[in-house]
């Protein structure tokens, strides 16, 4: 196990970096936050004389993906973040140790940390049967969620598994599929939505914690403002063909040639919030839109259950059938409409019988 | 004395004095503000329910250069500007509701507790089926219109106006007056995906009622040898025998 104590300065001079090269970093980091001038001598003092944040890294119902992500990051470099900014001490797919050690490692540091600890969290738990779904070191990975949360500072939920439910909690949840925040009550989560989230997202949100030794500024879902705070649809290069009302209608269109809107191909970029439009992903190279797509909205809770990626109008499944809003509300609207005819006709017949029957009486 | 639109109405319909003084009873039932707010909150909706049927499904593409169109952009600020004449319209009815005649109070509440409305909207029903031979007589709306008014309007309306900010307050960004106003819908649905649709069948809901309310004012007018749609214009109800 590293010695958590050790600042991240300490860890970067004994690798041989340059201060040099370490002031870049901070100054790299402080731009990619949105810091500006100042803070980036700020980030460097803090790494200088801060303690490095133990990190218990822990999978549920997952595909890893978020960790895939992770190691892709390019501001800050992965390694720089695993192997110097924080202390990782605990990772299962990545780490050296296996079996009663890897374990070990969980006790020792919720007994030497105790509330100091951040505890990330990649995947959920299932509840059904008692969490059988997901045995993690012979026990159910709910309950070992349960006590490493306990003693922790605070909890990443990584991912939409972790954040909303996805795949796993999609209609009908067999394994009862459950986000982290509806598991673990008492304790600051911050959600870190996506399919997986940006690779810089994630680290720049742990090169922050690090730094100010605090939570970001979350917003109403518990998403950091910095990154969640605007949809792809606003800062989407795509955007002024939407105001122009130029929109790809089929695939392989002139429209879709021309890189117009994807709003009627069922783009949920107008409901997304995620920073793919504005950071980008494998270090700036391109994203679903850019590379003419329409976006999931794969950051957003029960994307899987909005019915087709590509209907604009979701279909709405408690009627029975599948149906969009404009299909279920023009079947009323006509039924309606019908019996209003229906209705007017026979008011029309009523009358005309009746005034017979009066012209009748009165000869 | 019960001050209520029915017992006015009761009043009215049994008045022996006035239908011996003169054949024709009339009553003033809607008051300026009232039908100023009717024919402007008409406009709103049908602005409204063209425009938000052209954003939720987009128009058909259009050709020439993306700098010199700005279409859509435009059918979004109209259904903006419609939807804030609709809100201020709305708030203004609900003080008109507190301050004007009984008859203004009419479309905010549906008196539930009373079991002579039961009994009086169960006689609707039986005139609208064609059962019942003749129709009783109410100055302003019947009790079986009350109850599709409260909730296919004046609910639906409400509905739409908090959905509807809300979504707006997705473009205006989460530091507005509108996201902390009526950003709590997001912690109910917090994907809005859910609210768009519901609120594009909150469209189809008042599109339906437009239907029923145009047709059944106009039917009554007929039918029932009372003015309706002349009185949304001019205030006063006739009743003409």
């Amino acid at each position: 196990m590293g010695e958590a104590t050790e600042t991240f300065y300490g860890v970067i001079r004994r690798q041989g970096i340059t201060r040099r090269s370490f002031h870049k970093f901070c100054s790299l980091t402080a731009t990619s936050l949105g810091l500006g001038s100042l803070a980036a001598s700020q980030i460097a003092n803090a790494l200088e004389t801060k303690p490095r944040v133990p990190v218990i890294w822990m999978h549920g119902l997952e595909c890893t993906c978020c960790s895939e992500s992770f190691i892709r990051s390019a501001h800050p470099l992965f390694k720089d973040v695993v192997l110097s900014m924080i202390s990782l001490d605990y990772d299962a797919p990545i780490m050296a140790a296996a079996g009663h050690q890897a374990e070990a490692i969980l006790e020792e540091t919720r007994a030497k940390y105790k509330g100091q600890y951040v505890l990330a969290v990649e995947g959920n738990p299932p509840l059904n049967e008692g969490g059988m779904f997901c045995i993690d070191g012979g026990k159910p990975f709910v309950e070992k969620l349960r006590a490493m949360a306990e003693d922790s500072m605070a909890i990443i939920a990584w991912g939409t598994c972790a954040s909303w439910g996805c795949v796993q909690a999609a209609k009908p949840n067999p394994t009862q599929a459950t986000p982290i925040d509806k598991v673990i009550t008492n304790k600051p989560i911050i959600k870190v939505p996506g399919c997986p989230p940006i690779a810089e997202v994630m680290t720049a949100l742990v090169t922050f914690i690090t730094t100010f030794g605090k939570l970001p500024e979350l917003d109403r879902q518990g998403r950091p403002k910095m990154f969640y705070s605007q949809r792809i649809h606003d800062k989407c290069y795509r955007r002024p063909h939407f105001d122009a009302g130029q929109f790809v209608e089929e695939w392989d269109d002139e429209s879709a040639r021309q890189g117009y809107c994807l709003y009627k191909m069922g783009c949920k970029g107008p409901t997304t919030y995620n920073a793919c439009s504005a950071v980008r992903w494998n270090d700036g190279v391109s994203f679903p839109i850019q590379s003419g797509h329409g976006c999931f909205g794969c950051s957003e809770d029960g994307f899987w259950d909005k019915g087709s990626f590509y209907d604009r109008l979701t279909t709405i499944k408690q009627f029975g059938i599948e149906a969009n809003a404009d299909q279920i509300g023009m079947a009323a609207a006509g039924a309606v409409g019908l019996a209003v005819a229906a209705h007017a006709a026979i008011t029309a017949a009523k009358r005309l019988t009746g005034k017979r029957g009066r012209v009748a009486q009165e000869e | 004395m019960d001050k209520s639109p029915q017992a006015l109405t009761a009043t009215v319909a049994v008045d022996p004095v006035r239908s011996a003084s003169s054949e024709r009873g009339v009553v003033y039932v809607y008051e300026a503000p009232v039908r100023l707010w009717h024919w402007i909150n008409a406009a709103a909706i049908l602005v409204l329910g063209l425009s938000g049927y052209f954003i939720g499904n987009g128009i058909p593409t259009i050709p020439g250069k993306t700098g010199d169109n700005f279409l859509f952009g435009y059918i979004r600020f109209v259904h903006f500007i419609a939807g804030y004449v609709l809100t201020l319209g709305f708030l203004l009815r609900i003080y008109w509701a507190v301050v004007g005649n009984p008859h203004a109070k009419q479309i905010f509440y549906v008196p539930i507790w009373r079991k002579s409305y039961w009994r009086e909207v169960w006689h609707e029903i039986r005139w609208y089926a064609f059962v019942a031979a003749e129709p009783k007589k109410y100055a302003a709306h019947n009790p079986l219109a009350q109850l599709a008014m409260f909730f296919m309007f004046t609910l639906a309306t409400a509905f739409m106006i908090v959905t509807g900010f809300a979504l707006y307050a997705q473009g205006t960004g989460n530091d507005s007056w509108q996201y902390r106003l009526f950003g709590w819908v997001f912690s109910i649905r917090p994907n809005s995906q859910d609210v768009r649709t519901g609120h594009h069948l909150g469209l189809w809901m008042i599109v339906t009622f437009a239907l029923i309310h145009i047709y059944t004012a106009v039917r009554e007018d007929i039918v029932s040898r009372q003015s309706i749609v002349s009185s949304i214009i001019f205030g006063e109800r006739e009743f003409r025998d």
